[in-house]
């Protein structure tokens, strides 16, 4: 929808329609990372950012084809680039900021095959979004994965020392976690954005 | 990921894994063009063939259609094969050959993603007599009732879309009221539990025909069956301007 | 011997309850027990077609590449799936959206590749995709079957209960795929480990 506001967008990838809570999008790394709040709100910080630069490569190649009129290949090119620009953003981290990269570095390989990355990519080119459009989609969606994630953690660091049943321990009870934080995001629908 | 297992290859030089790369890149590539090309004739008769079944879903009556895009100047002219001019309008003609109505896309957020629809707008009724959902992610079950629930599609047999006198503007834009409450010709009665979807379909529907009827209306005579006069001096374009 | 390579995926080693790998297609897609079938097909498809090529072409490449090589073999055959489904069905296309191109980043299809086609035979791989890819499949419908009995009253759009039934709406909405997803894998480590 080309004459969306730039803030609706944002709002809206990031409390309406959460990535994580809503779509499902990039629910590995939300389950793996989100035992302690610190790796939690590291990993949100590099998802968003690899967000944006996915989401400006990805603009880039659809312009190029749609200028050469092979939508066909739009999937592989989509991968191939956001696998690689990963690659690159790591080399480059590791070279000028050390310190950035020790504490981003681990997670930037496990973001090239997650899914919220393809999604965001895929989701601002069916929607039509124009270049500054994509990017306060990629800045919401990016900071709805980051709170989606610090939210969860500080949920199972205080669930951590509680008496859960045995077979509900692990995956499943994140999974009730995640259930009940996504109905509470249902909520802000009614924002009407 | 697990440990990596030892590959045959032990020292790759760069021609061995350019060589991979190359090749593997060029077949994917090879078969995804086969693929495409091979299946296009199908998925494109299958759009057609849904498009022309929403066109005569939504101007009841209609017994052929014909596409016309607007040309530089405003003024409609029969679309090419694969246009995919956003403006595009669809018009339907009864047995006789009269103009039934036009057939609009429109498109805007619904609850979660994208909702595609197409109205029917009855030009001398000025009223949408018919609302299609092309293309929706809605919730099956709740937001997707929108398409089924005859309670909610009674809204469209007859929806007042009427210009306003001096043809700039609708003269009461759509709203949507809460269900069973509707009163005025131009509101849409929503639908329990599909609320934001109803809310959604209700203002597409409301910028859509804000901004497209006044200029389409100007012109209607662009649509009228080609084998009569040009449409030219129809009294409904005398020195009209297009709204923005 | 070579069964077992078929029977783990189904159960030993399911890929959703046990593994929990590839959960975003599978709780996006899984409110309609259709919509769950047509996605689980799909992937086994893609899994064991991008399994037999890696297998194929595993003394090919070298490994240095390898990720990035069985990313573009997978996203090929995702490609070809979306082509394929749009010219069977575009309804069903439509249902499914722009999940069936995240097939690509499901996890599961790269780990296979990686964890078991890279160094093993055609054969043994294409039973390991094939017992992986219905495995996944049985799983996703086993969520999408609960989801749309409770939330709708129908399996495969058929009306199951009494008109007064009320469906339970919460079912169809995203956190009704976090619940349905948990009670599935309480059950199953339940039925695995009954003296847990």
């Amino acid at each position: 929808m080309p004459d969306q506001g730039l803030g609706s967008i944002f709002l809206n990838a990031c409390l309406i329609n959460n990535f994580v809570l809503a779509y499902f999008l990039g629910l590995c790394p939300f389950l793996g990372v989100s035992n302690r709040l610190e790796t939690a709100v590291r990993m949100g910080g590099a998802v968003s950012f690899v967000m944006l630069v996915a989401s400006v490569c990805s603009f880039g190649i659809e312009r190029v084809l749609v200028a050469i009129d092979a939508p066909y290949l739009r999937l592989i090119s989509f991968i191939v680039v956001i696998a690689s620009t990963v690659q690159l953003v790591e080399m480059f981290i590791r070279k000028t900021s050390p310190a950035l990269f020790r504490s981003l570095g681990i997670f930037l390989p496990l973001i090239t095959t997650n899914c919220a990355i393809l999604g965001l990519a895929l989701f601002q080119t069916n929607k039509g979004y124009d270049f500054a459009q994509s990017i306060a989609y990629a800045l919401g969606a990016g900071a709805g994965f980051t709170l989606a994630l610090v939210l969860m953690a500080g949920l199972r660091e205080k669930l951590e020392l509680a008496p859960v049943p045995d077979p509900v321990r692990g995956t499943a009870l994140a999974l009730v976690l995640a259930g009940i934080l996504s109905m509470a995001f249902m909520g802000f629908a009614g924002l009407g954005v | 990921m697990s440990t990596p297992a030892p590959l045959p290859t032990a020292d790759p030089s760069a021609w061995s894994m350019a060589r991979a790369l190359v090749g593997v890149g060029l077949v994917c590539g090879l078969l995804i063009v086969f693929v495409y090309e091979a299946t296009r004739p199908t998925i494109e008769r299958a759009r057609a063939e849904a498009l022309r079944r929403a066109v005569f879903e939504v101007l009841p009556g209609a017994a052929s259609s014909q596409s016309f895009e607007p040309d530089e100047n405003g003024r409609y002219i029969p679309a090419g094969a694969n246009s995919s001019s956003e403006e595009i309008v669809h018009a339907g003609y009864d047995t006789d050959g009269r103009l039934v109505g036009l057939a609009l896309d429109a498109a805007g957020m619904g609850y979660q993603d994208v909702i595609r629809l197409l109205y029917g707008y009855a030009t001398e009724a000025e009223a949408i007599i018919g609302v299609q959902v092309l293309e929706s992610r809605e919730t099956p079950g709740l937001g997707d009732r929108v398409e089924s629930d005859p309670g909610f599609q009674a809204n469209f047999e007859r929806l007042d879309v009427s210009l306003a006198a001096d043809g700039q503007t609708i003269l009461h834009p759509i709203e949507v009221v809460k269900p069973g409450e509707k009163q005025h010709p131009w509101q849409i009665d929503g639908l329990t539990g599909a609320t934001i979807t109803s809310n959604a379909i209700g203002s597409i529907l409301r910028v859509s025909t804000l901004a497209r009827l006044p200029a389409i209306h100007a012109r209607l005579g662009d649509f009228e069956p080609k084998d009569s006069e040009p449409g030219d001096s129809e009294p409904g374009d005398s020195g009209k301007e297009v709204a923005p | 011997m070579n069964a077992d390579e078929f029977w783990k995926g189904l159960w030993r080693e399911n890929p959703i309850f046990v593994q929990v790998l590839g959960m975003c297609p599978a709780l996006a897609v899984s409110n309609t027990a259709r919509n769950a079938l047509a996605m689980g097909l799909a992937t086994l498809f893609v899994l064991v077609a991008s399994n037999a090529v890696v297998a194929l072409l595993r003394d090919f490449v070298p490994k240095q590449v390898r990720i990035a090589t069985f990313i573009l073999i997978i996203a090929t055959f995702v490609t070809v799936v979306d082509y394929t489904i749009q010219a069977v069905s575009l309804e069903l296309h439509r249902a499914l959206g722009a999940f069936i191109s995240l097939i690509v980043v499901n996890c599961l299809i790269l780990g296979r590749a990686e964890a078991f086609a890279s160094r093993n035979g055609i054969g043994r791989s294409i039973l390991d995709g094939a017992g992986m890819g219905l495995g996944f499949t049985l799983a996703l419908f086993c969520l999408g079957a609960v989801r749309e009995i409770l939330g709708s009253g129908s399996l495969f759009g058929v009306a199951l209960f009494h008109a007064e039934f009320q469906p339970w709406v919460i079912m169809l909405l995203p956190s009704g795929g976090f619940f349905t997803l948990a009670a599935w894998l309480m059950l199953f480590s339940r039925w695995r480990a009954p003296d847990a």
